[in-house]
């Protein structure tokens, strides 16, 4: 996981366009924040599409060590 | 059954008056014995043995209300002890661990409180008190007094200060759920998960939530995702969990009143979402989280953004850089070409006036060239000589003209002409004098008379 955090990135990216549509920049300006915006709204864009589902269930085993497991398996040994 | 004395309603033992023999033994009740007036003279022991006979089986199950006082705190064996007193007397009181443990609130001077229990007479210390099996609050349930209680001790060590609530992110990488597995809550929650952002990471430390045990099971819950947590690597980690049930009666959710699970949430490193029954449901647990929730469904809808809504935006935000770049863009095109423009005007214009500038100048050479001025003289001159000609030929005609009237003018006097009109002139023979009068003529002049045309000869016939 980047260390950007999405809420971060988004907040950046939101700004940029402020700054964009003021206008008020010279043309490498311009452009540079361009390209970071661009940059950024990709990353926040495979933030979102990459996380992938995972729903599981803590417990400890006979050893007193943490274990993950699925919650259906769980689930079914209720 | 006993006489009653006036001044207390204890009832009293008759006065019993016996002999050394039977000192001891209460079985004398009732019995007539020879009214022999010998003084009874009691042991410490014997007075007291049946003081505490008569107060214990007087009073073998009494309800007492007071107000609790002289409480020095909880004694180390587990027993309490205190004072009950009002306006007008005091008794001492006391609980035993056994009882103790059961006593929902906190013993504390000045509590109003409904006790019930035994009178007890303890002979070494020959002092009476009331043993109580069970106290109660007077006006107000014990449960809701204990809580009570622990708000004012909690509020006192800030737990519910608003500063020290902290941030749920935005978009959680990870999501904890401390809730009962067989529960509708988590149902809920995972249903709402899955409908707002269906990638969510969830990891589930199941608790039982209400009933005997819930509060250690919720507390240690809340626990180990912590412990978990902390071995995880920093990407991995839980930044959100949601601590919950569905809805129930107050007593279904008085696990999250109980301090053990109210303090686990405090401790907790991870920011907590309490989401506790119903709407109207408001547990201690919801009063220290980072941020409450009406309900488990909520709770989720709190913790994760839409995923479709989010999606949406940032493709808004993309539009929109896009955008403004291409109006930045414009503008300097627009810029660009507007001095494109000045300048190629400006160019024209300094050219324009450069060629005329040329052209007046060139024209200026052209009016100076001395072949012009030549050419410009000669027809000058020859102007002039014309000029000159048609002036002389105008005053030749002029005086041509005036000649003529003159001549004309002069025939027009002349006595010939005047002749041609008639009269005629009479010269005197032989001189020729000219006659104007006629007197100076006599009858037999002769005379010529010129008229116009030839002459006459005559002789004066009469002078008038």
């Amino acid at each position: 996981m980047p260390e950007v955090k999405f809420e971060d990135a988004l907040k950046k990216l939101e700004k940029i366009v402020e700054e964009l549509e003021a206008g008020d920049l010279s043309l490498d300006e311009a452009l540079k924040k361009y390209q970071d915006g661009i940059e950024l709204s990709r990353l926040c864009a495979q933030r979102l599409e990459l996380a992938k589902k995972k729903i599981e269930v803590l417990s400890r085993n006979k050893k007193g060590e943490f274990e993950l497991k699925p919650l259906e398996e769980t689930k079914s040994e209720e | 059954m006993w006489p009653l004395s006036r001044q207390n309603k204890i009832p009293l033992m008759p006065k019993k008056n016996v002999d050394a023999a039977s000192l001891n033994s209460p079985d004398l009740f009732g019995a007539s014995v020879a009214p022999a007036k010998r003084r009874h003279v009691y042991t410490v022991s014997e007075i007291t043995r049946d003081i505490k006979i008569i107060l214990e089986n007087t009073f073998t199950e009494v309800w007492v209300e007071a107000e609790i006082s002289d409480f020095r705190g909880p004694h180390p064996s587990g027993h309490l002890y205190f004072s009950l007193k009002d306006e007008g007397a005091v008794l001492s009181a006391t609980v035993f661990a056994g009882a103790a443990k059961d006593i929902k609130f906190k013993i504390e001077n000045g509590l109003k409180v409904v006790c019930f229990g035994r009178i007890d007479l303890y002979l070494p210390h020959g002092k009476y008190k009331l043993v109580i099996e069970k106290v109660e609050p007077k006006g107000i349930g014990s449960l809701q007094l204990a809580l009570e209680q622990l708000k004012k001790k909690l509020a006192s060590e800030g737990l519910f200060a608003p500063e020290r609530k902290r941030r749920i992110p935005y978009l959680p990488s990870r999501i904890g759920v401390v809730t009962s597995q067989s529960g509708a809550a988590l149902k809920d929650i995972l249903k709402v998960l899955d409908r707002r952002f269906c990638s969510s990471c969830v990891t589930i430390s199941p608790a039982q939530v209400q009933g005997e045990g819930a509060k250690e099971d919720i507390s240690r819950a809340i626990e180990a995702l912590n412990a978990f947590n902390e071995s995880l690597p920093q990407g991995e980690r839980i930044d959100v969990l949601i601590v919950g049930r569905g809805g129930g009666s107050m007593e279904d959710l008085w696990a999250f009143n109980e301090e053990v699970v109210v303090r686990a949430i405090c401790a907790s490193k991870i920011p907590v979402v309490s989401a506790v029954g119903h709407e109207h449901d408001w547990t201690i647990a919801d009063l220290v989280a980072d941020l409450r929730a009406p309900t488990p469904s909520a709770a989720a809808e709190l913790v994760v953004p839409e995923k479709g809504e989010l999606l949406q935006r940032l493709e808004g935000l993309k539009g929109d850089i896009k955008n403004a770049l291409s109006n930045i863009a414009l503008g300097f095109q627009d810029s660009l070409e507007d001095l494109l423009h000045r300048l190629k005007l400006n160019v024209a214009h300094i050219l324009e006036l450069s060629a005329g500038s040329l052209d007046s100048a060139s024209r200026k050479l052209e009016l100076l060239n001395p072949v012009l001025m030549i050419e410009q003289y000669k027809a000058r001159a020859v102007d002039l000589a014309r000029q000159i000609c048609v002036r002389l030929g105008h005053f030749l005609k002029l005086k041509e003209a005036g000649f003529n009237k003159a001549v004309e003018k002069l025939s027009g006097l002349s006595p010939l002409n005047i002749l041609g009109r008639g009269y005629s002139i009479t010269f005197l023979l032989p001189q020729g004098q000219i006659i104007k009068d006629a007197n100076a003529l006599a009858a037999g002049d002769a005379i010529r008379t010129k008229l116009h045309k030839g002459q006459i000869i005559s002789k004066v016939m009469q002078v008038e």
